[in-house]
């Protein structure tokens, strides 16, 4: 569990150094995840520690939101603002999105001979 | 004894207070959820977020001195995006088995959600800021909030953008897709997890259970690709 956690967080830290060392515009925690994706392939037994830690902040996910969210107080003005237009762009680009993933998963599946 | 006044004015400086009243709206909102049997409309964080708000604005209390006690919770976000390394590594040999229409429909659903998020908002009339806070909206949470504060959005709207994706994802995909005759439990998952994030993978695994793991291996990659093309994008568009 705190070998985990260190290492989540070592990972996060060497992701924000790297960030902002080299001017990236990607988020640290972003390269974190990749760097711990990488440990993992490299040391075997990596998986095994990570995993339970892991899966219980993931499992819990939906909490780390809420300050985030919370925000929306204090952009009351935004809302009254652009509300309209904010909820049909999220209507709007939810579906398209998700409907030009699915159709571009099944061609080139089909294009690739599956015929699932 | 301390008069009351003077017990609120205590309790107002520390973060005890906000912190425990984060954890409770929480708590409410998944009892809430389980209780409605797994609704997408019941969302947890839907509710948690519309109980703090009331009791912030009831209270006239200021989202600085709220998120002195939130940022401990918020500050788990970090290592939370680290660990999607995990369920990532986990579904590797799925991965590898349905590459290239993974990459196809990752890029084609990443591109589409933002451009379109940004095309129809600017044709509704939305401006600034809150234009470009719409830009990471598909992206899960952690990501999509260091990306609207690298590309000059505000963070504070994209987390409630990015919450009402998730849930309005949830909502239409089955409906949506069942109407378009997919059968592809993996094209389905994975498209939803591009474009709904958390929430979605969330309601792929109540579906099915394929669908699900598609769901988060799209999560995961479209936090990477949206943490990429964003900036792109947003330079590209603004």
């Amino acid at each position: 569990m705190i070998w985990a956690l260190a290492i989540l967080l070592g990972c996060q830290l060497a992701g924000e150094v790297c960030a902002r060392a080299l001017g990236l515009p990607v988020p640290g925690p972003v390269i974190g995840m990749v760097l711990l994706f990488g440990l993992m392939t490299a040391f075997r037994g990596l998986p095994r520690l990570v995993t339970p830690t892991a899966q219980t902040i993931l499992t819990n996910l939906s909490l780390l939101f809420i300050p985030a969210g919370v925000g929306i107080v204090s952009q009351l003005d935004q809302v009254a603002q652009y509300g309209a237009g904010l909820a049909a762009a999220l209507l709007g680009s939810t579906l398209l999105s998700l409907v030009a993933g699915v159709l571009t998963f099944r061609a080139v599946a089909r294009l690739m001979g599956d015929r699932a | 004894m301390t008069d009351l006044p003077d017990l609120w004015a205590y309790l107002q400086q520390g973060a005890l207070l906000w912190l425990v009243v984060t954890l409770a709206a929480y708590g409410i909102g998944d009892a809430a959820f389980r209780r409605a049997g797994r609704s997408p409309w019941v969302n947890p964080v839907l509710v948690a977020v519309v109980l703090v708000s009331a009791a912030l604005v009831g209270t006239g209390t200021s989202y600085q001195t709220y998120f002195e006690g939130a940022q401990f919770v918020h500050f788990l976000l970090g290592p939370a995006t680290v660990a999607l390394a995990v369920p990532l590594f986990a579904n590797l040999h799925r991965l590898r088995a349905a590459m290239v229409p993974m990459l196809a429909a990752l890029v084609a659903g990443s591109v589409v959600a933002m451009v379109s998020a940004v095309g129809i908002g600017w044709l509704c009339g939305v401006r600034g800021a809150a234009l470009v806070s719409l830009l990471p909206k598909s992206a899960t949470s952690p990501v999509a909030l260091g990306v609207a504060e690298t590309i000059g959005g505000i963070p504070a709207l994209t987390a409630a953008m990015v919450i009402l994706t998730g849930i309005i994802g949830a909502v239409v995909v089955t409906p949506l897709y069942n109407a378009m005759g997919v059968r592809d439990w993996r094209a389905r998952g994975f498209a939803t997890g591009v474009a709904a994030h958390g929430i979605g993978t969330a309601r792929a695994f109540q579906v099915n259970e394929t669908a699900g793991a598609f769901a988060g291996i799209g999560m995961g990659l479209n936090a990477l690709v949206t943490a990429l093309l964003a900036p792109v994008v947003a330079h590209w568009l603004f």
